[in-house]
Parts: structure tokens; C-alpha cells; sequence
């Protein structure tokens, strides 16, 4: 597995390149540099995941490992750099080089004129490299590496154009509350190396597999682990950092803040999915979070106006999902609409990028409207991202989210019910913008509409690419009722098999699935039609900004104003609190006392200090003197 | 040679330090202090390769000193001090560089070289009375260049540090003579200190004298606010000198000195002095939460990673000592880094409040990116030096409870939030009159940016060569001493 190590290095050495040459190469050498590393880790990748394949093929585990080095060690605690290579990690490293590469691609042209060209490869390449020593680690710690890695430059990138200190803000705040998902996660690691003696996925899951179900530690390590989770992958109560989070530029949202990142959090628990099942409470609080935030995000992103808002919402919204699944034991489920949601996000922030790139940086959708004709290739590609988002058959979405929502129905109709309204509002929200986006007249400014333009090739064809997969990514995971072959579960087996065979198994008779998917099809297609007669037929356009909204639509506009209720809670109190410490506890009461104490050695002291009035350099010298003498009168004289 | 080598590191700078004193032209006499460190750090290496690590003394000299009284001059390193000469040696040569574009005389050069011999005393002397000799020896040279070298109310405040940091070593002292009185052979060696076996009551008398000496020292909260005002008015060399060595003398005190001499006091009141150190962590950064001043804000942050150590230090365990070693010597990295930038800062915006600084990424990207990675490294990210500490540190907290560890861990979220904002102030943002004409980092200051960089990083991929020098010591002392 030595092309293993050149899949993260390769990226490494395009951020090393041109981090230092930035000022140096031209756009072309930093573009081929920055895309050409992730194409050849790509490609590396199909290798590596062939090989897997290959090997699953015949009933193998497929799981392989390869130690770079021993990185830290203490007494019995021994960390290596050490990569794991098994059906989980060869599908997510095809995603990260894959996307990432299109992104890539897509960036030469959208960033064309941003004076920080050189700036923007070099840390994308380096956003690659952390992710994938996320994906690759073969324990905790490497994880941590990259869970950490990608935290940074996600602070980097999102705070890109730092002038703007708003945006210096949003990534501040993202890396700030990841971290305390972070804290989750580091205790979770002391724990597990107490418990286990090691961090290595394959000493500590085998191990875990051995123990009963509503172990405490377990219990414990597992909610510790769906902290960390709760940071990186935007969930209730930490994830207000992803909206804001669309300061970056909009590749990087596609990237980071849509197909990779985030879901980061989601491989976590699948990789440590035996913890999880053998605590179902800690499920339970999975499921629950999950649907809550997937409900409150869709619910707030139906009255958004920024088209990156209502994505990122979006992002928010189906990430929930993601926990819903892995909530009920839905692993694969859960992984398949990562694998979806990877395509049909990518592909429409990219399209919303190529939306505004058109709009010479517009990004509200009330000043946007008829753009269909104008941007066809942009337009249809957004319009089969919406469809297969909605959930609507034969595309991708709807395969990934019914799997969640028929598991779902299983553990508890109630869990289904919040999914399936949760839906209701995908349907609605995505359709609205794209009615708002391409239908209609077009509202924007004279100068704009005079600029509109079709996106060059660089940003159309991972555009069409995406669009594709959006279309059959689908059949990755056909359901048996539908005669499919699950061959996404086949191939995942090995990873989840511990689980499965704890869990009660998949039972479910067709006809009631083919009902939940019927009823879940048939309700997106209502919610378009209902938006479309809101949006093309009405022609209603959302309403400015300071406008009043009624009720529920004012606390959604206002995203039920959590970062106010945050501020208020949490930010001030402690800035309160940091200047009672420094202006009364600190300086008056420690300090006071300290004073107090000191005086008497304060008058003393300024006695002596009458005698330090001479020339400086005779003190040193006779210091220096003294001390030589001393010492010389121990070494010679005696 | 090897047998000289130690010695021979004490009295370079001392005896460079004598002509020193009478050089009155800068551009000499920085170069003389500069190529004398650079000796001393080339015998360092010396002594590095030399050194075996295992649990061992080595390179150890006797020789009687005042033999009336039992004093002898007795030093030698083991894994547990030869990192902290490693690091004094490291950084002084880095420190001296920073300096070299300032005028600063011979007197001042003279008093950092004369400064680096008492460090090195402290962690090289295997005789109590020469450790105490060391340790007020490395307070008055640093005494005159914050004293007279220093900015406003610079004379009041450097009484103070001094008076402070004074009397608490007078506690040491009389401990220590208390403890030569029980000594059946009459004399101040580390050994004979080990081999004492005090009852309880007397050695917590003995924990409180040392340990209020080293807390004052590190600082550790309640003893700390001597500590921000003189690290904010001393020049930044010795503000350097001061976080970036000094004040592991504190902490090397308590691994050699504290706890093998008193571990019956360390049982009945180590709870206590682990207390101290986790509310000092979240005491003193959340007091750095709405600092304006940024060398301030450095100060109370440096407060807080050394309440980490100090924690790690009274957990002793493998995990928590090996943390507490590797990040002694990377905090002192990174602090002289963070406080070079502020320095490089104010020569130029002539300010260190964040309130008029910012946009400074855009005229000095190259002082940004070097900035950025100290900050990382500060924060503790992986792959930078500052995470493997940290991760030992917080893992061996663990073994004292969950809690501790929480409260310890703390410090990953708080850091972030002080240390992003500083540099949120201070390079992001729009440019404004004080920042607009701003000139990036070049020469010398580069190359000591450069070394840092360098250093942070190279131990965050690769921390084992450090680590290995002091396990077996390590291990050796923890096997040694036991608590409970």
C-alpha cells in the first residue's frame, strides 16, 4: 500500500508549492499544481479502491493498514501515523479526491480575478490532505489530526477575504465552536485508551463488540463522540457556525460546508458505529438531534433569501437526516445519503456559484429571477440538483433519504412522521429556489443583467459531471423492493457487521415500503407544484428585509433568533464575566491583598534602591566577579 | 572532554560577560553575546550526543566549595534537565537574534549571557545550596534589564516582581537549610534530600515553602499578578527571557525539588496545588478573553498553559510528566515567538493595543502566516509542537478524574477564542493609519520567525527524539516516588 502514502502527500506538496511560490507562479502553474496533485490522488485512489473492490469481491474483509511511523508514545500510550484502508474509507476517498478535484477544476475559473488566486489552491490542496488523513487514520488521534485539520482550514477559508471583518468574524466562530466539539472529542479519546488500552480502530471496535449493550463507558464514550459530531457536522446546539459559514467563497462551501467536512461527523459514528449500538441511548439522542435539527433548519431555510443561505440550511437540514439514520441503525442508509448528498450539494453550490458569478456577485434571490434562458446549462443542472435533493424518483435523493425514513418507520412512527414533514419542507424550500432563481422576470439591476453570462467550461462541466451523478447515484444502493441489489450495503458489510447482527435486522414488508416511498414521492411533488404556483404563478416575491413577517415566518426569517439568544446566554456573560475578573478580582482583590502583604518589603525596598544609582556596567561587573571569585575559592583554594 | 563539557557551558557566558560589560558600541557586542551563545549551543549538541537516555546522572562534577557548611558545586544532567538546558541554550541564541536591531550596549548583553549562566545553574545543580545560588542569580540580571530597560512605571513594577519572586525563594531558602539540619552527613546533596524521611506534618511545611517559591515563580494563580504587569513593561527580551526560560525554573523545581523531597506533604496537599493550577488555566483565560493590550493578553495566556503544566506535573504520570517535559520546551518556543511578533509590531505601529492595530495580513503577509502558525501552535492544533503537549498533558490530567480533565480541557476551547481574536485584531480587518505602512517581516527578524516556524512544527510531526531524552528518567523518578 505504498501509493497510500502519495494519495495525502501529493496534495500536501501542492499546498507546500504554491503556499511559497504564491507570488512566484503564474495562474496556469498554480492551477495545474493545485488540480493536477488532486487528480493524481485521485486517480491513486481508484487504484487503492479497485483493489478493495477487488477484494470484497471475493468475501474479503478488505481491510488494510500501513504504519508510517510512531508518532507519540508515553509509558503504555503509543500512537502511530497509521493509515486504514477498508470499504468505508476507499469510498469516502474517492468522494474527497473526486469532488474535490471538480471543485478544483471549478475554481480556476471562478477565482480567476481574486487577487488571492495562488492563496485559494494552496489551501484547498491543504484541506485535502487533512481530510483525507481524517478518512485514512487507522485510530483516533490521526483522525483527530485531520478532524482538526479541516477545522483550520475551514477557519481559513471561510475568513478568505479577511478584510471584511464580518467574515474574519464567521470563521472565527466556526473554528471556535468546532472546538468545543473537539474537547467532546478528545475526552472521548482518554476514555477509550483507558478503557482499551489502545486508540487503533481494530483494537478498540473488536473489543467493544465483546461488551454488553448500555455499558456506561460506552455510553459515555459514545456521547462524547456525537459531541464532537454535533461541532463539525452543524447539529443542534452547535450549528449556527455553518450559515455563517458562507462567507467563504462558494467553492469552498461546496467543498467544505456541503460535500466533505461536515460529514465528517456522520463517518465518526459509522466508524465507530459498534459504540454506538451497544449504547441505545445514546442512539436515541442521535435519532432525536438529528430530526430536530433537520426540521428546525428546513423549517428556517423556507424564508431565506440569500441562495447560499437556503443551501447552507439546506446542508444543516440534511446533515440532521444523516443523524436521523444513524440514530435508527440506518449505517448504510446514513452513508448512502453522504454519498448522495455529496453529489447533489456539490452540484448546487456550485450552480449557485455560477448563479452569482453570473450576477457579478449577487446572491439575493429577490434581485434575481428569469435566468433560465441565460444560464441553461447552469439552470438545468440546478434544476436536476433540486429534483434529486426534493427526493424524487428515479434521482439520487430519494433512494438515500427513503432508506433513512423506512428505518426510521421502523424504530417509531413518530421519528417518520418529523422526517417525513421535514421533506415536505426540502421539497418546498429547494423548489422555491430555484422558481425564484430562474423563473419569472428578472429583477436585478440594469448593469447586472447587461453582464449576465453562461459560466465558462472549467465551471460547467463539473457542473454536468455532478449532474450525472446526482442522476443514477442512486443505483449505488437500490432497495431490494425495488429489485435492486443493495450493493452499497454489500460492500460496506465488513465495517458494520458487529451492528447488524446486534440490531433486530431490516424487516420491513414491501408493501408498506413501497407506501412510505409512494407518499414520500408523491408528497415532494405536491410541495413543487406548490411552490411553483407560489413563485411562477403568483410571481410572489419575498418581502425586504425590515418588512414585518407574521408569526412563525418572522421567527424562521430570524432563524428563531438562536445566535441572539447565544450572545445573550453565553458570549456575554462571559465577557462580564472576564472583566469582573480582571478589573475587580485581579487587580483589586488578588492583587489588593498581595500589595497589602508587600508593603512593609516595599518601604525596605526603596531604601535599597537609593544604592542603584551608578554606572550600570561597574554592578554587572563586579556581579560577574564576585561569582567567579566564589567559585574560584571552591575549586582552586580548598 | 565530555567531563568539561558542563562546566564549560557555565562559564562561557559568564566569563564572555565580563568584557561585555565594557562594550560600548552595540553592533560588537551583540555579535560577541551572539557567536558566545552560539559556542554554548554547539557544546550543547555536544552534550546531546553524548548523552545517553537512560535514567543515569551524567557529566556529573564535584568539587567541595565552602566545605565548613557542606556546600559542594555539584552538577550534572539526567533526562529530566537536559531538555531545560537544551531550551535555555536553544532560545538564548534566538533571543540575542532578535535583539539585532535594536542598539542595545554591551551591559545588556552582558546581563542576558550573565542571566543564561544562573538558568543553567539552576538546572544543572545537584547541591540545593547551588540551586538556591542559581536561582537568585538568574533574578538579578533580569531584574536590570526590566528595570532599566523597561518602559512606563517600570521601576515600581520590577520592585515588585522582584520583592515577590524575592521573598518566595527566601521561603525556599530556609527550607532548604532546614532540611541540610536533617541531614545526617551534613550536606546539601539532591540525594541526601531524597533519602530524607520526614514525618508528614514537617513535610508539608516543606511542600508549602517550596511550592509557594515556584508558584510565584511559573506563576500560578493566586500568585500570578506580579506577572502581567512586568511582562508588559519589561523590553521583549526579557519579557522573552522571563516566559520563555525563567519561568520553567518553577516547574523543574517542582519535578526535581517538590515532590521526591516532600511526597507525604504532596499527598496531603498536591489536591490542593492541582486545584490551583486547573482554575488558574480557566481563570487566567478568561481574564485574557477582553484584553486590549496584546502583550497582556500573551501574559495572562502564558498564565494559563503553565497551569496546565503544573497540573500534569502534580497528576504524576508517565503521560502527564512526559507532557509537562515536551511542553515546557514547547511553550518556551512558542511564547518568545508570539512575543517577537508584538515586538516586531510595535517597532513599527508603535502600539501593542489591538483596538488601533489590524488589516496587518494585507502590507505583511509573511509576519501573518508567522503569526498564524505561532497562534496554532499555542492552540495546540496537531501537527504543531503545542498538541503533543497538550494531549499528554490532558490525558495523564484523566488518570485524576474526568472532571479535572474537563476543566484542564477547557483551555483547547478558551485558547482558541483569546488567541483567534488577538489575531483577528491584529491582522485581519481593513488597514488603517497606524497599519496602512506597514513593511513586512525581512533579514534577521525573518530568520528568527523562520527558526520558530521551523521548530513548532518539526516537533509537532516528529516530537519522539525529545520525548525519548527524558523517559527513563521519567519513568525512573515516578517508579521513585509514589503518592498514595
Amino acid at each position: 500500500m505504498t501509493g497510500l502514502i502519495w494519495i495525502v502527500l501529493l496534495p500536501l506538496i501542492g499546498f507546500v508549492v504554491n503556499g511559497l511560490g504564491r507570488n512566484v507562479w503564474s495562474k496556469t502553474v498554480v492551477s495545474l499544481v493545485g488540480c493536477g496533485t488532486v487528480l493524481a490522488s485521485f486517480l491513486l485512489s481508484c487504484n487503492v479502491f479497485s483493489m478493495v473492490y477487488a477484494a470484497r469481491k471475493v468475501g474479503e474483509q478488505a481491510s488494510f493498514s500501513h504504519t508510517v511511523f510512531e508518532w507519540i508514545s508515553a509509558g503504555s500510550l503509543h500512537v502511530n501515523l497509521s493509515f486504514l484502508v477498508d470499504p468505508l474509507s476507499a469510498v469516502m476517498l474517492l468522494i474527497i479526491t473526486g469532488i474535490g478535484f471538480l471543485i478544483h477544476l471549478y475554481s480556476t475559473a471562478y477565482m480567476k480575478h481574486d487577487k488571492g488566486f495562488a492563496k485559494f489552491f494552496a489551501y484547498l490542496n491543504l484541506f485535502i490532505f487533512f481530510m483525507l488523513l481524517l478518512v485514512l487514520g487507522s485510530n483516533y488521534v490521526v483522525m483527530f489530526i485531520g478532524w482538526e485539520g479541516v477545522g483550520l482550514c475551514s477557519y481559513l477559508l471561510i475568513g478568505f477575504w479577511y478584510h471584511r471583518i464580518d467574515y474574519a468574524a464567521a470563521a472565527k466562530k466556526a473554528f471556535v465552536m468546532n472546538r468545543i466539539g473537539d474537547l467532546g472529542f478528545l475526552l472521548a479519546i482518554f476514555l477509550l485508551f483507558y478503557n482499551f488500552g489502545s486508540l487503533e480502530f481494530s483494537a478498540v471496535l473488536p473489543k467493544a463488540a465483546t461488551m454488553v449493550q448500555g455499558d456506561t463507558t460506552l455510553l459515555l464514550i459514545s456521547l462524547l463522540l456525537f459531541v464532537a459530531a454535533t461541532g463539525k457536522s452543524a447539529q443542534i446546539p452547535l450549528f449556527t457556525w455553518l450559515p455563517d459559514a458562507m462567507a467563504g467563497p462558494t467553492p469552498v462551501s461546496a467543498l467544505i460546508h456541503a460535500a466533505t467536512m461536515v460529514t465528517a461527523g456522520i463517518y465518526l459514528i459509522a466508524r465507530s458505529n459498534i459504540l454506538f449500538t451497544l449504547s441505545p441511548v445514546t442512539m436515541e439522542v442521535v435519532a432525536i438531534i438529528g430530526l430536530a435539527t433537520a426540521l428546525l433548519a428546513a423549517f428556517i431555510a423556507v424564508t431565506q433569501n440569500d441562495i447560499k443561505k437556503v443551501l447552507a440550511y439546506s446542508t444543516v437540514s440534511q446533515l440532521g437526516y444523516m443523524f436521523l439514520g444513524l440514530g435508527v441503525g440506518a449505517f448504510t442508509g446514513a452513508f448512502f445519503h453522504v454519498i448522495t448528498h455529496a453529489f447533489f450539494k456539490a452540484l448546487l453550490f456550485l450552480g449557485a456559484g455560477s448563479v452569482i458569478h453570473a450576477m457579478s456577485n449577487e446572491q439575493d434571490m429577490r434581485a434575481m429571477g428569469g435566468l433560465k434562458k441565460k444560464l441553461p446549462v447552469t439552470f438545468l443542472t440546478m434544476f436536476i440538483g433540486t429534483v434529486a435533493i426534493a427526493g424524487i424518483p428515479p434521482l439520487a435523493g430519494f433512494f438515500s433519504k427513503d432508506e433513512i425514513l423506512a428505518h426510521a418507520f421502523i424504530q417509531s412512527k413518530a421519528l417518520w412522521i418529523g422526517g417525513f414533514i421535514g421533506a415536505l419542507f426540502t421539497a418546498f424550500y429547494m423548489f422555491r429556489m430555484l422558481f425564484l432563481t430562474f423563473y419569472g422576470k428578472f429583477r436585478g439591476t440594469f448593469e447586472q443583467e447587461k453582464h449576465v453570462h453562461e459560466s465558462p467550461m472549467a465551471m460547467t462541466v463539473p457542473l454536468m459531471i455532478l449532474a450525472i451523478l446526482s442522476v443514477i447515484g442512486g443505483g449505488l444502493n437500490l432497495p431490494e423492493a425495488l429489485g435492486g441489489s443493495t450493493a452499497l450495503a454489500q460492500f460496506l458489510a465488513p465495517v458494520f457487521a458487529d451492528s447488524v447482527a446486534l440490531s433486530e435486522g431490516f424487516h420491513l414488508a414491501h408493501t408498506t415500503e413501497f407506501l412510505l416511498m409512494g407518499v414520500s414521492a408523491l408528497a415532494a411533488i405536491v410541495m413543487a407544484i406548490y411552490a411553483y404556483v407560489l413563485y411562477v404563478r403568483k410571481a410572489i416575491v419575498p418581502g425586504a428585509d425590515h418588512e414585518k413577517r407574521k408569526g412563525l415566518a418572522q421567527l424562521s426569517y430570524h432563524k428563531f433568533y438562536i445566535d441572539e439568544w447565544y450572545h445573550a446566554m453565553i458570549t456575554k456573560p462571559l465577557n462580564n464575566l472576564s472583566t469582573f475578573c480582571f478589573k475587580i478580582l485581579d487587580k483589586k482583590v488578588i492583587d489588593g491583598l498581595v500589595n497589602y502583604i508587600g508593603n512593609g518589603a516595599t518601604r525596605a525596598g526603596n531604601v535599597i534602591r537609593l544604592l542603584q544609582q551608578g554606572n550600570i556596567g561597574f554592578y554587572i561587573f563586579c556581579m560577574v566577579i564576585g561569582i567567579i571569585a566564589l567559585l574560584a575559592y571552591g575549586l582552586y583554594i580548598v | 572532554m565530555d567531563n568539561f563539557v558542563l562546566l564549560l557551558l557555565l562559564l562561557v557566558p559568564l566569563i564572555v560577560a565580563i568584557p561585555l560589560t565594557m562594550v560600548k558600541q552595540s553592533n560588537p557586542a551583540k555579535w560577541l553575546a551572539f557567536i558566545a551563545s552560539i559556542v554554548v549551543l554547539g557544546l550543547t549538541i555536544q552534550l546531546l550526543i553524548a548523552f545517553v537516555p537512560d535514567a543515569s546522572i551524567q557529566f556529573e562534577e564535584k568539587f567541595s566549595w565552602i566545605p565548613a557548611l557542606g556546600i559542594q558545586f555539584h552538577i550534572g544532567v539526567d533526562g529530566i534537565s537536559l531538555p531545560l538546558v537544551l531550551l535555555t541554550n536553544a532560545l538564548i541564541p534566538l533571543i540575542l537574534l532578535s535583539t539585532f536591531r535594536k542598539t542595545y550596549k554591551g551591559n545588556f548583553y552582558a546581563l542576558v549571557l550573565f542571566m543564561q549562566t544562573g538558568l543553567l545553574l539552576v538546572f544543572t545543580a545537584l547541591d540545593a545550596f547551588l540551586f538556591y545560588v542559581g536561582w537568585e542569580l538568574a533574578l538579578i540580571p533580569i531584574y536590570f534589564i526590566c528595570g532599566l530597560w523597561g518602559g512606563q512605571n517600570k521601576a515600581r513594577i520590577t520592585l515588585k516582581f522582584f520583592i515577590y519572586t524575592f521573598s518566595g525563594s527566601l521561603l525556599m531558602l530556609i527550607a532548604i537549610i532546614y532540611l541540610y539540619t536533617q541531614v545526617p552527613t551534613a550536606d546539601y546533596e539532591w540525594r541526601s534530600f531524597y533519602e530524607l524521611a520526614l514525618d508528614g506534618k514537617t513535610q508539608g511545611y516543606i511542600f508549602w515553602a517550596f511550592f509557594i517559591a515556584f508558584a510565584i515563580k511559573m506563576p500560578l494563580f493566586p500568585f500570578h499578578t506580579w506577572q502581567p504587569d512586568t511582562y508588559v513593561v519589561a523590553p521583549t527580551t526579557g519579557t522573552m527571557l522571563l516566559s520563555g526560560i525563567m519561568l520553567k525554573m518553577g516547574v523543574y523545581g517542582l519535578i526535581r525539588w517538590l515532590l521526591p523531597i516532600a511526597p507525604l506533604g504532596v499527598n496531603q496537599y498536591g489536591g490542593i496545588a492541582l486545584t490551583l493550577a486547573i482554575i488558574g488555566i480557566i481563570y487566567a483565560s478568561i481574564v485574557a478573553f477582553k484584553q486590549q493590550d496584546i502583550k497582556r493578553l500573551v501574559a495572562y495566556s502564558s498564565i494559563a498553559h503553565v497551569g496546565l503544566i503544573a497540573a500534569g506535573v502534580f497528576v504524576w504520570n508517565i503521560q502527564s510528566l512526559q507532557g509537562a517535559m515536551l511542553q515546557m520546551i514547547n511553550h518556551g518556543i512558542n511564547v518568545i515567538g508570539l512575543f517577537f511578533v508584538i515586538e516586531l509590531i510595535y517597532r513599527q505601529a508603535e502600539t501593542q493595543d489591538m483596538q488601533s492595530l489590524g488589516g496587518i495580513a494585507k502590507p505583511a503577509p509573511k509576519l501573518a502566516i508567522a503569526f498564524l502558525i505561532i497562534v496554532l501552535g499555542a492552540i495546540g492544533l496537531p501537527l504543531t509542537n503545542g498538541f503533543i503537549g497538550e494531549f499528554l498533558l490532558l490525558i495523564g490530567v484523566y488518570q485524576a478524574g474526568i472532571w479535572p480533565a474537563v476543566f484542564a480541557g477547557l483551555t483547547i476551547i478558551l485558547g482558541a477564542v483569546y488567541m483567534l481574536r488577538m489575531y483577528q485584531g491584529v491582522m485581519l480587518g481593513e488597514i488603517n493609519q497606524k497599519t496602512a505602512d506597514f513593511k513586512d517581516v525581512s533579514g534577521v527578524d525573518l530568520l528568527v520567525l523562520g527558526v520558530i516556524l521551523v521548530l513548532i512544527i518539526a516537533i509537532g510531526i516528529y516530537p519522539k527524539p525529545l520525548l525519548h531524552i527524558s523517559e527513563a528518567a521519567v519513568t525512573q523518578l515516578i517508579e521513585q516516588v509514589k503518592f498514595n
